[in-house]
């Protein structure tokens, strides 16, 4: 019979509503969520029933044969492996405490169950990946705001101009985001688009700057002097809301269009006419903050200067700007329980030191690359238990060597996910989750100008012996006398937990698959604003209290970015609509699209080097060599290189992504402790590579 | 007479190829066969700021279709409204209709043996829905229009 069920993609972390049609355990439809998307989805949500089928995927729980990393693997029961592991964990905790083991999993609405997991065993210890994504924005916008950066919406679809610096907010693809972009230029909105290449944002932009590497900051401050200069800026707002705009003025003295045009490589006349226009937009101009970050020395600056950009256009809480993203509360509602309500937070210090050692970052999280200092020197305490739930560290943080020499201390690492990552393939165990498609997962709220909360429901029974996550965490936390952390026995017994306070039931979701709050977008009222930035003072803090206190300055003074040494050039990295990172590079239909990245040089400079277009090149950094299709361009800055991140994955059992392009993580050689000090984000964009035309270029082919 | 045509607003277009893999799905198709295709022009400095725009393209559905003609068993056909499609069960899968059409437009299906191509979904036309790129389009770039004689 053909069922028709609501529910939610998991291809990537975007996480849209779909529909899903059904007949006989097969999908036979899928699209995107008509009362939200319009039907919309993605080529990566499309292949979600690709990933489904695909027998290249964990189909069992397996536990590691022979040395980590060897490939070596013995299917067995979940029965025996969570026994295993949870004996393991039994040991670890005898010896060293419970703090000793550490967990990571995706942020967003789906943390909680490892979160109170690790919080059940008496660790302090969960984490997640945002040291290599966007913690340099949320402590930026904590910083500044008070609020961290999921605290605003950007209304893009009012927006009169929205101004990005190397968000590539097309290519990064957030469907409803997206479409929010496109109605904007519809309807005549400009697009100002700052990177270090052209790309698919790019192509749509009315302002393009093609800025050399590493100088968004300056770009950002030059943006901010000429405004104040030109006193084309929310007085208004600016004396109402903010504290220490005098000594942001004073600080920008010298940062004027002409200073950062030499600096970035562009035209003063260009950024002084896209500050008429931004006068002129105003207050209907986004400056996005950034999303993923964690790129060079100064992002945190960058992005801090962004923010206060977005104050000085007055853009708060008005249509077309920066929104507060409304809870439940907002609209006189209860918001869903969280499992974490049933474990009390353990007392003992966090081992990456966060709140401690580092006061400046936010404890909730902490910084997962810390963490390897902490098994490296034992220090605060040796960590030697590891969980990750749906998270590739070595695929996402620079260096996997020093990554697996840092994990050789630990004597149990285990992987929960989906696929094969290359982080489960070091591990000792690894246990299959069920797809997106095969599983339920929590209710969780989505804060937005209409709050609503949004659920995943199974709809097929999984194809292999995969098992939610939920599932697994119970498995284990019974197994540990952990029971009455987690008391419900099946899914519609944890989501009637709860919807209880809500005061709404799972019936409320047949209609559209979410419930929302309220009817139309809840506004605050915009001259009472006062008591909705959590800062210290209660004000957009231009110079923030905290960072005083922690002995850092509000506004750094602008360096200029080391130039590549000879022969050298800055590795950058980014995304393509067709894959989530690492996650889909096997996927069979998104690989068949994009079975490969490429070495994306400038054309001037390939042509030093000799290289022509489809060349294989040498990249090196350190040790490592990787063997790469150049693509030439004349649209990407000379000092830098480019590549799609997720590829050069070393799986066997992967057929279609093994070895295919360049790992861009792999070469980032020694950078895996190079943080922003303020902001807690890796330096990603920090690494110098070289390129030379690949001896794999054969001059013959002697075939007898 | 063809009713229908696929237009895609390149404005819109974000080159993202879900229309490909959206096709791809609906039709469970293994990896081989593609029924649409996304293209664009190199990248062109306009007014500073380096351009292009997107084109899509799946079968022309000709007025006077070669693939119709040439079928040895009748498998490929024109419906009144235009479209031109196979009919799985006559099709031997010797692919004379892909050799056939001056752009190759029909593939070849390796786990069915037979071949396939576009077909506006003529499945979900004929049940009130659009065909699955235009139903999917990520930016709502893709429309199904009906011509109209002038």
């Amino acid at each position: 019979m053909k069922k028709s069920i609501w529910s939610m993609c998991g291809i990537c972390t975007v996480r849209c509503p779909i529909r899903v049609e059904v007949e006989d355990n097969t999908v036979t439809w899928l699209e995107g969520n008509q009362h939200i998307l319009k039907g919309a989805l993605c080529a990566k949500g499309s292949a979600g029933p690709a990933l489904v089928a695909d027998k290249e995927r964990p189909q069992q729980p397996l536990i590691r044969k022979g040395g980590r990393g060897a490939g070596r693997w013995e299917a067995v029961s979940w029965e025996f492996a969570l026994d295993y592991v949870a004996d393991k964990l039994k040991t670890i905790i005898e010896h060293h405490g419970p703090e000793a083991i550490m967990a990571s999993s995706r942020g967003g609405p789906f943390h909680d169950v490892v979160k109170a997991f690790t919080h059940a065993l008496g660790s302090p210890n969960y984490t997640d990946h945002d040291s290599a994504c966007g913690r340099n924005v949320h402590h930026a916008s904590l910083s500044l705001f008070g609020l961290g950066r999921k605290g605003f919406i950007y209304d893009i679809k009012n927006a009169k101009h929205l101004v990005l610096f190397g968000r590539n907010i097309l290519s990064s693809l957030r469907p409803a985001e997206v479409n929010q972009v496109m109605d904007m230029l519809d309807k005549g909105g400009k697009l100002t688009y700052v990177d270090v290449r052209q790309t698919l944002t790019g192509i749509k932009a009315t302002n393009f700057f093609q800025v050399r590497p590493g100088t968004d900051y300056a770009l950002a401050l030059a943006l901010i002097h000429e405004i104040i200069k030109a006193e084309g800026y929310d007085a208004d707002f600016v004396e109402h809301y903010t504290s220490g705009f005098d000594e942001l003025a004073y600080f920008v003295e010298n940062y004027s269009a002409e200073w950062a045009a030499k600096e970035c490589g562009i035209k003063a006349k260009d950024i002084h006419e896209l500050v008429d226009q931004l006068i002129g937009d105003r207050p209907k101009v986004i400056f996005h903050p950034g999303w993923m970050l964690s790129r060079y020395n100064d992002s945190f600056y960058a992005s801090r200067a962004l923010n206060c950009l977005n104050a000085l256009m007055g853009n708060i809480e008005v249509e077309g700007g920066l929104v507060f993203a409304k809870g439940a509360g907002d609209c006189g509602g209860k918001g869903p329980r969280s499992l974490t309500e049933l474990s009390p937070k353990p007392a003992a210090k966090r081992a990456d030191g966060v709140g401690e050692v580092y006061k400046q970052f936010e404890k909730g999280t902490g910084l997962f690359h810390l963490f390897y200092q902490a098994m490296a020197t034992a220090k605060p305490y040796p960590i030697k238990g590891i969980i990750c739930v749906r998270h590739d560290p070595f695929s996402c943080f620079p260096d996997p060597q020093a990554q697996k020499e840092a994990l050789d201390n630990c004597d149990l690492i285990v992987s929960v996910d989906t696929h094969y990552s290359e982080f489960g393939w070091y591990a000792d165990v690894i246990l299959p989750e069920s797809t997106y498609l095969e599983r339920d997962s929590m209710i969780a709220l989505q804060k937005g100008m209409k709050p609503r909360m949004i659920m995943r429901n199974k709809v097929i029974e999984p194809q292999a012996d995969t098992l939610d996550l939920y599932s697994i965490i119970k498995g284990l936390a019974t197994r540990l006398g952990l029971d009455q952390y987690f008391p419900h026995s099946t899914m519609q017994e944890l989501w009637g937990w709860q919807l209880e306070p809500t005061g709404f039931s799972l019936t409320d979701f047949e209609k559209k698959g979410f419930v929302e709050y309220a009817d139309k977008p809840v506004m605050y009222d915009r001259d009472k604003l006062e008591g909705k930035f959590k800062t210290p003072s209660g004000k957009i803090e231009i110079i923030s209290q905290k960072l005083t206190e922690w002995g850092f300055p509000s506004w750094k003074p602008y360096e200029s970015p080391a130039k590549p040494p000879k022969g050298k050039y800055r590795l950058v990295f980014g995304r393509s609509p067709l894959h989530a990172h690492s996650q889909t590079i096997n996927n069979p239909l998104l690989n068949e699209m994009m079975p490969e990245n490429t070495l994306w040089i400038n054309t001037r400079e390939a042509g030093k080097m000799g290289v022509a277009e489809g060349d294989f090149v040498d990249v090196i950094s350190g040790d490592v060599t990787s063997v790469i299709t150049a693509k030439l361009t004349d649209f990407i800055h000379p000092e830098a290189v480019y590549t799609v991140h997720g590829f050069g994955r070393q799986i066997p059992l992967q057929t279609r992504a093994y070895h295919a392009g360049m790992s861009d993580q792999k070469l980032m050689k020694g950078q895996l402790q190079n943080m922003d000090p303020v902001g807690g984000g890796l330096n990603l964009c920090e690494t110098f590579v070289t390129v030379r035309k690949s001896s794999k270029n054969h001059q013959r082919k002697v075939e007898l | 007479m063809n009713t229908y045509t696929l237009y895609l607003n390149s404005k819109r277009c974000i080159g993202c190829h879900g229309c490909v893999v959206h096709c791809k799905a609906n039709k469970n198709l293994p990896v081989g066969p593609i029924l649409c295709e996304i293209s664009h022009e190199p990248l062109k400095s306009v007014r500073g700021v380096p351009k292009t725009e997107f084109k899509f393209r799946s079968c022309y559905h000709c007025e006077d279709p070669f693939c119709v003609t040439i079928c040895p068993t009748g498998a490929m056909k024109k419906r009144e409204d235009g479209i031109v499609y196979v009919e799985t069960a006559k099709c031997i899968g010797c692919m004379a209709c892909a050799g056939a059409c001056p752009w190759g437009i029909p593939q070849h299906n390796p786990e069915t043996n037979k071949a396939v191509k576009c077909d506006y979904c003529m499945d979900r036309l004929d049940a009130g829905l659009q065909p699955a790129c235009v139903t999917k389009c990520t930016t709502h770039a893709l429309k199904l229009v009906s011509m109209q004689e002038v």
